[in-house]
């Protein structure tokens, strides 16, 4: 049933439904329900990527050298994972641009310099031709190979072929037409092509579910699962070397990086998928889903290039059939005619879709940076006084594509036949990746310039010719073959293909090295050669800083011209009538009532400018834009100075940043030791106030017993008796009172006497003990010791130690209950520490009590109606003496449980060392 | 300069760690000629990295912070 009227139709059953699809999508535009502005959409769009080449020739390479064929979509995966940053700053950046293509993007960073856009759009061209003539030569060849079914023949050449016989050449044609009505129909000021857009996602899965389906029918109809096709391999000597393919004959591990490095510059710079990603994105949270959802695109069309690919070299083993037609001749072979068909239409997708976006790309840079920029400067055209372009310049896009068609056409003539299908699709990678210095070094680095762009574009793309154009043309028969084998004038050193003697890589790898090394290395010293005029500064800002702009970029426009002169020209390539709607809009959002009220300011000039830019590109639009309004005189000098003041201006503000922090850090010290001498003053009346009322309140007593003594001298003898008794205790008390707040006070400002000496403290500790007994006894307190047989002498006063533990002892029978009152004095040494330890079965501290009594005057308890004995300094003055050697003072204590004072004193340095010895 | 964010440092993380898994000499460990479950083990490597580092891109950028 495979007659060729029945192709015929399927393919055209085929690409009127791609139009109703387009059609569609393109209504819905226009209704304001843009179909594509979907993640999942764009995902798939970028999937273009996938051409005729993935579909017919993975499975072609796969035969040759097992995964070498991988790295190509495993480059992209990579550089998808980093698209949320590099390719979001692309997007952001050309929307905020009006940028129309790749060229466009590239003029643009490097000061909207024609130069630039006209070389980058020459490169593209030469590079990408092959590429197109590769998608011919595949749906011609499957057509012809569908066509002698249910024989299985391989094509004629196609060298030997008359041109109007060729179905290649019918194929261009249609190819022609087809890009033209979808990407030339209409001038835009975003040159979006939702249409398309939608085409390419739906092509995309047409192509998808045809290779899947191919891959299932051979893994499980013609074999038993994935399993059987690699038992049978593994038994075919000749296929053996495919089970472990790195490393050896077949690919080279410097091969595979290469190819990787090489396929993540083409997923950003082959220039539809430049048109993909960026231009046609409608919203930069897309590339989220696009960032796994591409890759996984890529991995579900590659799974089953390694099945299909054994699986026919085990069904042709006799060779006669091109590994490249694996996917349409395994099907053929078993007579499955609808998935013939099937696998026919799905590789005619592939085709179209790269061939229809790759030469709407290139026409839209052909117009915009090539051709117009010429016409524009050309006075003998006389093109600045004609009324409407924007016809000229759909034609001149439509022409383009014709061109770029017919171009791709002769090119698969002449030379289609000396290479595989990878080996044409990788030439023309390399030529993209020559963009990726420009583009990237643009993106990141404010010093890259237009000299260094153009140098690195030359550069780049000379090596490229030399190194894998000359060689493609020696093997097409154009060039003397000798060129290859001996070198120019025979200088060896200079062979294409094994440059300054470097042998041993493949072709593109080799070709990539050299051209890598060239293309950089011309981009720097460009750039680092001479200083940046002021619109490139002011461009390499506008791109690298894009994320720090708010709104519109500056521009540099003087607002000398009228909204009317404005919109004429704006007219003159958009239609008059758009520019009408586009005018009225603006004016709307200003706010004034119409046009005529419009003023030239240089906003508008601004809105102008882009609105071209849109259409023509950025650098034709600054030719334009010049006819009618005057650009700034704004020289080099002025703008360096600007900049150094601004540069200037933020090193003071930062220098000015840090005195005030700074200065805040000093600010709250000074707070901070304020406060402190507060308290300070605080505690000092405190202490003074403090102290007067503990001196009055003995002093009262003694007044008052000493006035009733004096005013009764007839007082019973025993009374009077008792009374002096009483005015000596509060004299005693006022004594002692008075000489521990001087002691504390000689102690507090270093006025202290202390004579140190080596101490034995279990002599002193029973010392205290037993001079404390009688108290003890009186209190009906029992009191023990527990000491350590030797311990370290300690360097102390001996007096003062004395005090400390008379005061904790004296304290201890204080506050124990009489009769059940258990004292317990406890001597240990540790590490280079000497510890006392007086436990008492007293009443206990509170926990936020165990701090204060340690201050001055401070005493447990309701000091009104419960006044403890004491003067409220003894701790506070025990602190301060084991504080001052070198030890220290705390108390462990719980309510009703009764309390442990201890105290630390270090051993002396001698003694530490007789106990570590 | 906004500081970047905890998921951009886990993307680059992934993109190093998918630089390193289709790579030398990672990949030399698997081009042996030995197969699993009837694949050579090459082949069923790369594709299950590959898998996993598009799992780990989809649940890193799109999975909430």
């Amino acid at each position: 049933m495979l007659q060729g009227w029945v192709i015929v139709t399927a393919s055209f059953a085929y690409i009127g439904l791609l139009f109703c699809v387009a059609w569609f999508a393109d209504r819905r535009a226009a209704a304001g329900r843009s179909v594509i502005s979907n993640a999942w959409v764009y995902s798939l769009s970028l999937a273009v990527y996938a051409t005729a080449w993935t579909f017919y020739g993975s499975v072609g390479r796969a035969a040759t050298d097992g995964v070498g064929f991988l790295p190509i979509y495993l480059g992209p995966t990579l550089v998808m994972l980093l698209g949320w940053f590099m390719l979001r700053k692309m997007v952001r950046i050309a929307r905020l641009n009006r940028t129309t293509s790749l060229a466009d993007f590239v003029a643009s960073r490097y000061g909207k310099s024609a130069l630039v856009g006209g070389l980058v759009t020459v490169i593209a061209v030469i590079g990408i031709l092959p590429y197109i003539s590769l998608q011919l030569k595949a749906v011609s060849t499957s057509f012809q190979l569908l066509l002698g079914y249910p024989e299985i023949a391989m094509p004629a050449k196609a060298a030997s072929l008359v041109v109007m016989q060729d179905t290649a050449f019918y194929v261009a044609l249609f190819m022609a037409l087809f890009a033209i009505a979808f990407g030339t129909r209409q001038l835009d000021a975003a040159e979006r092509h939702e249409g398309m857009v939608a085409a390419i996602a739906f092509e995309s899965i047409v192509k998808l579910v045809a290779f899947v389906a191919v891959g299932v029918y051979v893994a499980y109809f013609m074999y038993d699962g994935l399993g059987d096709i690699f038992e049978h391999a593994v038994s075919r000597p000749d296929l053996e070397v495919l089970m472990a393919p790195l490393g050896g004959a077949a690919g080279s591990y410097a091969n595979w990086v290469w190819l990787t490095v090489l396929s993540m510059a083409a997923i950003v710079f082959l220039p539809r998928q430049f048109q993909m990603a960026v231009i046609e994105n409608t919203d930069e949270r897309h590339l989220r889903r696009a960032a796994w959802a591409f890759p996984l695109y890529m991995l579900a069309i590659n799974v089953f290039v390694l099945p299909i690919a054994f699986g026919g070299l085990l069904h042709f083993p006799q060779g006669g059939v091109d590994a490249d037609t694996f996917v349409l001749t395994l099907p053929m072979s078993q007579k499955a005619e609808g998935l013939a068909l099937l696998v026919f239409i799905g590789g005619l997708s592939a085709a179209t879709g790269m061939v229809i976006v790759e030469t709407v790309a290139l026409s839209t840079m052909i117009c915009n940076d090539l051709v117009m920029p010429v016409l524009l400067r050309v006075r003998a055209f006389r093109l600045t006084e004609q009324r409407d372009l924007s016809s000229l310049l759909l034609d001149i896009r439509r022409a383009s594509i014709v061109a770029l068609l017919m171009g791709g056409y002769f090119y698969y003539l002449l030379a289609g036949e000396a290479y595989a299908l990878v080996s044409i699709g990788l030439i023309s990678f390399a030529a993209a990746a020559q963009f990726a210095p420009a583009v990237i070094g643009g993106l990141y680095w404010r010093g890259g310039t237009r000299l260094g762009a153009l140098a690195g574009l030359v550069a780049g793309f000379s090596v490229w010719t030399y190194t894998l154009l000359l060689p493609a043309f020696a093997k097409s028969g154009w060039l003397a073959v000798e060129l290859l084998e001996r070198g120019p004038w025979g200088i060896e050193l200079l062979r294409p293909t094994q440059l300054f003697g470097l042998a041993g890589l493949d072709q593109i790898t080799h070709a990539m090295i050299w051209s890598m090394i060239a293309n950089v290395g011309a981009y720097v010293i460009g750039s680092v050669a001479r200083r940046q005029s002021a619109v490139e500064h002011a461009q390499a800002t506008l791109f690298v800083d894009v994320y720090q702009q708010t709104g519109e970029p500056g521009s540099a426009w003087s607002g000398a011209t009228s909204a009317a002169a404005l919109q004429t020209l704006v007219g003159r390539f958009l239609g008059p009538g758009r520019a009408v709607e586009l005018f009225t809009a603006y004016a709307k959002q200003r706010g004034v009532h119409g046009v005529d009220e419009l003023e030239g300011d240089r906003e508008l000039v601004r809105f102008a400018e882009l609105q071209l830019a849109g259409t023509i590109g950025a650098a034709s639009a600054r030719t334009m834009v010049a006819t009618v309004a005057r650009e700034e005189p704004l020289g080099l000098e002025e703008v360096m100075t600007i900049i150094d003041e601004a540069s200037q201006v933020i090193a003071y503000s930062h220098r000015l940043e840090e005195k005030q922090r700074e200065l805040e850090a000093a600010t709250q010290e000074l707070k901070a030791a304020n406060e402190r001498l507060k308290e300070l003053d605080r505690l000092k009346d405190d202490f003074i106030s403090t102290v007067t009322h503990e001196l009055r309140t003995p002093l009262t007593s003694i007044r008052a017993f000493s006035e009733i003594l004096h005013d009764n001298p007839d007082l019973d003898p025993a009374e009077r008796r008792r009374f002096l008794g009483l005015v000596i205790k509060e004299s005693e008390r006022l004594t002692r009172l008075i000489n521990q707040v001087l002691d504390l006070a000689k102690i507090e400002s270093g006025l202290a006497e202390w004579r140190p000496s080596e101490l034995d403290l279990r002599e002193i500790v029973l010392e205290a003990v037993n001079a404390t007994s009688a108290i003890f006894k009186s209190r009906g307190v029992g009191v023990e010791t527990r000491l350590a047989a030797s311990v370290p002498a300690v360097m102390a006063d001996r007096d003062r130690l004395m005090q400390v533990l008379l005061n904790l002892l004296s304290n201890a029978a204080k506050f124990c209950t009489p009769g059940t009152g258990r004292v317990e004095v406890r001597l240990t040494s540790g590490a280079g520490t000497i510890r006392v330890e007086v436990e008492d079965n007293g009443v206990g501290i509170s926990p936020e009590d165990q701090a204060l009594i340690f201050e001055k005057f401070r005493q447990v308890g309701d000091t009104l109606t419960d006044k403890p004995p004491g003067t409220g300094l003894g701790l506070a003055i025990c602190r301060r003496i084991v504080d001052h050697f070198g030890g220290r003072l705390w108390v462990r204590s719980e309510l009703g449980r009764g309390s442990v004072f201890s105290f630390d004193l270090p051993a002396p340095a001698a003694a530490r060392r007789v106990a570590n010895a | 300069m906004r500081k970047p964010s905890l998921r951009t440092y886990r993307v680059v993380a992934l993109f190093l760690l998918a630089c390193l898994l289709f790579n030398y000499p990672v990949l030399a460990l698997f081009n042996v000629g030995a197969t699993a479950v009837g694949v050579p083990v090459l082949y069923v490597y790369i594709f299950l990295a590959w898998a996993f580092t598009i799992v780990a891109a989809a649940v890193v950028i799109e999975g909430g912070n």
